[in-house]
């Protein structure tokens, strides 16, 4: 079984956009949406929920007021500033490390698991998505991640399907290291901008870090033809495989409106540009 | 005052809006600092013309464990709730990177056998570009944790003048710990069923948090009217809205500010200023 993480580094990229478009044109897969922090690829699938789990990951410390003498114990021992003059815990800026738990001579402060969001298994009519959605203001978002991606490839195994078709998170921390950590390749969405081009070059590095393949693509290359070349001679200078080239065309947005897909809306050039650029993908993947 | 600029979704201009914002209070000869607080992929500097003054290491305390004086008693693996470090029957394992430098291993050994060693998570830079001053955070590449460097950076908020915190994409704890503290957040959206998803999920975090919001649509005439919508409806007011325009969007693949590119921007990025003034009647900007 084959797993392919597209990423972007810089958001806005249209990852997820092109991960609908797969989706549509793939047969035998999975689908995870690991941007579980702005989690978007269920808009354009329409998913029918079949399982629903929470998740419990984070913990923070409760403070019972009965017990609490306001020795200050715990004031001093934490590092997060996360308890208050008047001895109330600040459950956001709380890390759960449980240090002042553990030095409160009243045994007065309990460490408490949260439910830090939920996950999902569902039916879509592209086939199966495992995705999730991360409580507000919580953390632990690349725990999730790993749940998601854990679910994703159980379901594949049981299911005989041969690949697992992963929306990843923007950025190159938490989220990201845990949907690409043991990877079989990742796509790199990248876009003609300086951003674009500087955001590509940490996350291909993140990716190298990893020891993961990395492909690239760049998308509304003609936004700046200049860039795009910029950014194809560092892909040759670093050696990655370039998989194509997408132009800028309104219609992603338009098919984003309906609720579709860009290759079920439209047969012009950009969804033809997405079912070259999956052709030699799959070539890559097959072992090129 | 301290105005946060954040966003759900990535890529819908939070930077364009920073970077502008910042420039155009500074043009008026206003006293004001940018924080690029987006650790992951910063991006503020490559539209200003900056010139770097310092760059500082980052580092978070660690455990090392003297051999010698450990008996393997176990108290550190005990209280560390993230498997930081681990006691195998006598020998004791350190993991570096889920470490979260809460200090509770060091202060429940018994034998005083755990000191505490920097590891480096990113750097801090810091300059100065037309007036502005300007600091980032750039984190270590394979690093996970964003929010210490974050906190960080933020330590060098200035009190004085206006201070503007571009903040990482998202609604989790990089984007709670770049926008937490500041006197109003600004959230950057476009007119998309993306744009509109994620910028409910911004809203439902600006809110736990308590802080004033507004809303900046970017890209303004594109997709449908549903953002439109749902700000009225919310009652969250909409400070800014910015057209897509070839112009902009050429000038921003070069790395170039609005301002420059367009001109006329610099009274619209004035009259953002004064929206955002008027939706934070208690704060008094000091000079
Ligand atoms: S400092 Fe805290 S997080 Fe780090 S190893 Fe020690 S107990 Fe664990
Ligand atoms: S608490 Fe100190 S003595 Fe006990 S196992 Fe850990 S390092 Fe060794």
């Amino acid at each position: 079984m084959k797993e392919l993480v597209v990423i972007s580094g810089k958001g806005g990229t249209g990852k997820t956009s092109i991960v609908g478009s797969f989706a549509a044109l793939v047969e035998r897969k999975v689908l995870a949406d690991c941007d579980v922090d702005a989690a978007d690829l269920h808009l354009l699938l329409e998913p029918r929920v079949k399982h629903r789990e929470d998740f419990r990951s984070s913990k923070s410390a409760v403070i019972d007021p009965g017990r609490c003498v306001q020795c200050d114990k715990c004031r001093e021992v934490c590092r997060y500033e996360a308890i208050s003059e008047n001895y109330v815990v600040d459950k956001i800026a709380c890390e759960g490390c449980g240090v002042c738990v553990h030095f409160c001579p009243e045994e007065a402060i309990k460490l408490q698991e949260n439910v830090s969001g939920q996950w999902f298994l569902s039916d879509t009519r592209f086939g199966p998505l495992v995705h999730a959605k991360l409580g507000i203001a919580e953390e632990n978002s690349g725990k999730l991640v790993a749940v998601v991606r854990q679910n994703a490839k159980l379901l594949a195994e049981k299911e005989g399907l041969d690949l697992v078709l992963v929306d990843g998170a923007p950025g190159i921390g938490c989220p990201v290291i845990s949907s690409i950590a043991g990877a079989t390749a990742v796509l790199v969405v990248t876009e003609p901008t300086l951003s674009g081009l500087h955001d590509m070059k940490r996350v291909v590095d993140l990716a190298a870090h990893f020891h993961i393949p990395a492909l690239v693509c760049v998308n509304k290359f003609d936004l700046n033809p200049e860039l795009t070349g910029q950014v194809e001679d560092f892909c040759r200078g670093r050696k990655l495989k370039l998989m194509g080239r997408i132009p800028y065309d309104t219609v992603v947005t338009k098919a984003m409106v309906q609720g579709k897909t860009v290759v079920e809306y439209s047969s012009g050039l950009v969804a033809k540009e997405i079912e070259k650029l999956w052709r030699h993908i799959s070539y890559e993947l097959a072992g090129g | 005052m301290i105005i946060a600029v954040a966003s759900g979704k990535g890529g819908t201009g939070k930077t364009t809006v920073a970077t502008n914002l910042a420039m155009c209070l500074a043009s008026k000869g206003q006293k004001v600092q940018l924080l690029d607080c987006d650790v992951e992929e910063p991006n503020c500097h490559l539209f200003l013309r900056l010139s770097f003054d310092t760059s500082e290491t980052i580092s978070l305390p660690v455990p090392e464990v003297d051999r010698n004086r450990c008996t393997g008693c176990g108290q550190c693996g005990d209280i560390c709730q993230f498997s930081a470090i681990v006691c195998i029957k006598d020998a004791v394992l350190t993991f570096p990177e889920l470490c979260h430098g809460c200090g509770g291993c060091s202060l429940v050994c018994p034998e005083g056998a755990i000191s505490e060693v920097p590891r480096e998570i990113g750097i801090i830079e810091k300059g100065c570009a037309n007036g502005v001053h300007f600091v980032h955070g750039i984190l270590k590449i394979g690093e996970a944790m964003s929010p210490p460097l974050i906190r960080q950076v933020k330590k060098e908020i200035s009190l004085k003048g206006t201070s503007i915190i571009d903040a990482p994409p998202g609604t989790s704890c990089p984007v709670i710990e770049a926008v937490k503290g500041s006197d109003i957040c600004i959230l950057v959206t476009e007119p998309t069923p993306f744009g509109l998803n994620d910028l409910v999920l911004a809203i439902d975090m600006v809110r736990a948090l308590g802080l004033p919001h507004g809303v900046v649509i970017n890209r303004a005439d594109v997709g449908d009217r549903k953002v439109v919508d749902y700000c009225h409806q919310e009652e969250i007011p909409i400070v800014m809205e910015i057209p897509d325009d070839r112009r902009i969007a050429e000038g921003y693949s070069r790395g170039q500010l609005i301002l420059d590119s367009v001109p006329e921007y610099e009274e619209k990025f004035g009259a953002l200023f004064e929206n955002i003034v008027a939706l934070t009647p208690s704060v008094e900007v000091k000079e």
